[in-house]
């Protein structure tokens, strides 16, 4: 069982009076508790079953300017007394710098709103055991399936988070998803692919036969990949990958990167950075919304954002620290966007597929080849190769390269977004990406 | 040396009863506890960003029947906290029957000594470096534009109890010092980091002045960059540095002989034991016994002293690297590679120090051979699809060579390849293998360890080179 609110309360109130008492100016501090439980399916039959229950604190103190933090697993006041006396030691050897402190009071969050985000409801091992075998029944229909692997996972988390100004909040979540994986074989090659859901209540879960069918079908069509020529083409992105692009944009636009200097769109705020076409919204205030919050991870305020109007750069995501040193007010992006998308473009998947003679179509890409400073990109990828509209043969073992300022700029969306992550993007073009392969 | 049960309400041999009673009808299991403390103290923009001291500590309860894991893990160490898990793993396995493996090999070796690399440098002492590193690059002109410099300190205490009350226990300390600095210069903007580390404490690898050797290094790469002129697309041959560049090794081959993706039969390895599976003059191990480097270990983490695994030697696949649970389906031993990032998270068979041993050629002549190439010489990460075998890797220090002759340095870009072709391609393997820096960490399914690579210098016919110049 998830503990309650009180249980963290008191927690988190013995932490700030304990480093008050030891010589903290301010304190902030986060008390969280987790339970999951996972079960996983190998070739329809039991394969692990995986139960966590874990307690976090994590405390930060200040003396006047200077800053120090601890994280502990272990609540108990022994461990906790050792560790804030640890803490407001080091803290007071901490060189002090300026922009360290606590939000602002009046931009902390005042109500907490329920954004449904918790679904109590607690689906048992043996339900789970038997949405997985549905799942690997659908999968593995095939002959040409060889392996399946899925999994069920339940998690039901709960957090309080407080600070040395009277604030004081925290609340519930759930979270339940649900993966396949299926490995398929023709002449002693094979491939692997996925289907994947994620929510908030057990009763928008997909349906298990449709997670298996999805991944089978896709394992199915990637057998027999080419490796393609070298060459300049427009790129289309699945809507698996697409989404992101705008977690790239998401580094580059944090208030850190852009303070720093470390980001390849510093400077660009309020310039054409995307098409005019193009809208991109932060809202934390979606319902049963996987990214949703109330308030940020120092417990100011979250609203809704236009981060980019009109294909113009309109805000950073900003925290209080960096804030201080841009001279601009958090806008409760400390830890990041909420419920990121790309607003729905024009065209349909069909007639993007079709605004052109050929295209490269990428559904997975592997290696972390971005750099947000010069923005510079270069990733490993397999796909389709789209010849009239249709997807013509499998394609891998190549890369996909180009500059995402350039990439930005030539990108024209699908219409058919779905809010299926936190982060979500419809199919997209780039246009003229460079491909290297044989 | 942690005690477990010091201030909870049960002791190690109540603690045991428990253990027996969950295991008697398993074919194998034990519980594992962790003590683990660590630091983290970042110097970034001209100032000491963060200061942060953690403290984790739990159990995870491992019962293991056939081919079903059951696990459950808290950081509750207490008599109701292990009864409940064990419950729950034995209501997992209800219908499951096995039999206990008692056998564990010992060992009297140690890889490193039990010291806290956190507490035997003090806190000034840390800070005050990583302001002489800011300084000292920063004197470097008003080309350096950022710099970012950390201290990654842990020591991690852990105790394996078995059903016959065997108890095996290890103390393992790990640091890590890294540097990063970008440089500016006529607007254009580059990085460069580098690092050191291993199982010893920080001042094994910055003392005499050696932290300057690190700021060098990351300012070298980072003005390197500065240089650098797009890179090529397409096929072509590759020269690979010795030391950190073995993460081609890792990435291609490395994961692709892990015990359980073969056991699993989706690994593009399963089915190629005692095939030629590289050039012949090609010989890799994975090393788990090097003194006080990063990916060693006494014990892995179901208590089996690790060793020295021969992968593929001479050209041909010899071995997988196994944890108990995939040895005893396989039908052979676990080569003490079974590892876990904590006790929140089950065993599964890693590497831990993968090497490609030296060969008989100069890097000169390597690159004298090649016409039209790149010469790679400093990563970033890699990636790797273990059932189609595709791989990446990115290079963050990289040059053209043409005529045989190394030429200007290129942006960096992906290397793709097929891991079960790519050591066929490799037609000259060099004689001078270095062990990387100690900053290496390997994830996988969602858990991540310390490893090591080293490899010699190596050329390799073709691969395809993602840059953006055709």
């Amino acid at each position: 069982m998830i503990r309650d609110q009180e249980f963290l309360r008191d927690i988190a109130s013995y932490c700030i009076e304990n480093s008050k008492k030891l010589g903290a100016t301010d304190v902030g501090v986060k008390v969280i508790h987790s339970v999951s439980e996972n079960v996983s399916f190998r070739n329809k039959k039991l394969d692990e079953s995986n139960r966590a229950d874990s307690f976090a604190v994590n405390l930060t103190t200040y003396i006047e300017k200077k800053k120090s933090s601890i994280n502990s697993s272990d609540l108990s006041k022994s461990n906790l007394e050792k560790l804030i006396e640890r803490c407001i030691d080091a803290t007071k050897i901490t060189p002090s710098d300026e922009n360290n402190s606590l939000p602002d009071k009046d931009l902390m969050s005042k109500e907490i709103r329920d954004l449904n985000l918790y679904d109590e409801t607690h689906y048992p091992n043996d339900k789970k055991i038997e949405f997985l075998k549905n799942v690997e029944e659908t999968a593995s229909t095939d002959e040409k399936i060889v392996n399946t692997e899925a999994g069920f996972t339940e998690n039901k988390n709960n957090f309080i988070l407080a600070n040395s100004n009277g604030f004081l909040g925290g609340y519930k979540s759930s979270n339940f998803s649900s993966s396949c994986v299926a490995v398929s074989r023709i002449n002693g090659a094979m491939e692997r692919d996925y289907e994947f859901g994620s929510t908030r209540f057990l009763q928008d879960m997909m349906k298990p036969e449709e997670i298996g069918k999805i991944a089978a079908y896709k394992a199915i069509k990637k057998l027999g990949p080419k490796k393609i020529k070298s060459e300049k083409i427009g790129v289309i992105f699945d809507k698996r990958i697409s989404k992101g692009i705008l977690s790239t944009l998401a580094s580059a636009i944090s208030a850190s990167a852009i303070a720093r200097g470390t980001s390849f769109l510093k400077d660009q705020i309020n310039s054409e950075v995307f098409p005019n076409s193009i809208n991109i919204i932060d809202d934390p205030k979606i319902e049963k919304g996987l990214g949703s919050q109330n308030f940020d991870s120092e417990g100011v305020e979250t609203n809704s954002l236009k981060l980019v109007e009109n294909g113009i750069l309109k805000n950073y995501l900003i925290d209080t620290y960096y804030g201080k040193k841009l001279n601009l007010k958090s806008n409760g992006r400390s830890g990041g966007t909420t419920n990121l998308y790309f607003e729905n473009g024009t065209l349909s998947f069909k007639d993007l597929l079709n605004s052109e003679k050929k295209f490269l179509y990428i559904t997975e890409t592997i290696g972390h080849g971005g750099n947000i400073i010069t923005g510079d990109y270069s990733v490993g990828a397999s796909g389709f190769m789209v010849e009239d509209g249709e997807l013509t043969y499998p394609v891998s073992e190549i890369t996909i390269a180009g500059n995402f300022k350039e990439m930005f700029k030539n990108i024209t969306l699908a219409n058919d977004l779905e809010m299926k992550y936190s982060t979500n993007a419809p199919t997209l073009l780039i246009n003229q990406m460079t491909v290297a392969g044989k | 040396m942690s005690n477990f049960f010091k201030e909870t309400d049960i002791d190690t041999s109540q603690a045991e009863a428990i253990i027996t009673e969950t295991l008697k009808n398993c074919d194998d299991g034990e519980l594992y506890l962790e003590n683990h403390k660590s630091e983290s103290i970042v110097l970034d923009d001209n100032k000491i960003k963060s200061s942060t001291y953690n403290s984790d500590q739990g159990y995870g309860f491992r019962a293991v029947t056939g081919e079903v894991v059951a696990y459950s893990h808290s950081n509750d160490i207490s008599k109701e906290s292990l009864r409940k898990s064990s419950d729950n793993l034995k209501d997992t396995l209800k219908s499951k029957k096995g039999t206990y493996n008692h056998e564990i090999p010992k060992t009297n070796n140690k890889y490193y000594e039990n010291i806290n690399p956190i507490e035997s440098k003090t806190f000034d002492s840390k800070i005050d470096l990583l302001n002489s590193v800011n300084n000292y690059l920063r004197s470097k002109g008003s080309i350096v534009n950022q710099v970012t410099a950390n201290f990654l300190g842990e020591h991690k205490s852990i105790e394996i109890i078995r059903s016959d009350n065997q108890i095996l226990k290890d103390d393992r300390p790990l640091v890590r010092f890294n540097v990063s600095v970008v440089l500016e210069k006529d607007g254009k903007k580059e990085t460069g980091v580098y690092g050191v580390g291993g199982r010893q404490s920080y001042d094994d690898y910055l003392k005499d002045g050696s932290w300057k050797e690190v700021c060098d290094e990351a300012f070298r790469i980072a003005n390197v960059n500065l240089e650098s002129k797009p890179a090529p697309a397409g096929e072509m041959k590759v020269v690979l540095g010795p030391g950190w560049p073995a993460i081609l090794i890792h990435e291609a081959i490395g994961h692709g002989l892990e015990g359980d993706f073969n056991r699993k039969k989706t690994s593009a390895f399963h089915n190629l034991m005692g095939q030629q599976v590289a050039s012949e003059g090609v010989t890799i191990v994975d090393d788990g016994t090097l003194h006080q480097r990063r990916g060693s270990l006494t014990i892995d983490d179901e208590g089996t002293p690790t060793e020295n695994t021969v992968l593929i030697e001479n050209g041909i696949l010899k071995n997988y690297m196994q944890d108990r649970l995939n040895a005893r389906l396989m039908g052979t031993k676990s080569t003490g590679s079974g590892r876990r990032e904590s006790y929140k998270h089950v065993v599964l068979p890693r590497m831990r120090n993968t090497m490609m041993l030296s060969g008989k050629y100069s890097q000169d002549e390597m690159i004298s051979s090649v016409d039209k190439g790149i010469f790679a010489v400093s990563f970033g990460g890699g990636q790797v699809d273990i059932t189609s075998g595709k791989f990446v890797f990115n290079c963050t220090e990289a040059y053209e060579i043409n005529n045989g002759k190394i030429g200007s340095p290129i942006k960096g870009a992906t290397l793709i390849g097929d891991g079960p072709s790519i050591l066929k391609e490799v037609s000259l393997v060099g004689n001078d293998m270095k062990l990387d820096p100690g900053i290496g960490t390997c994830g996988k399914a969602g858990q991540g360890v310390p490893v090591g690579v080293a490899q010699p210098s190596i050329l390799i016919n073709k691969m395809t080179v993602g840059g953006t110049k055709l």
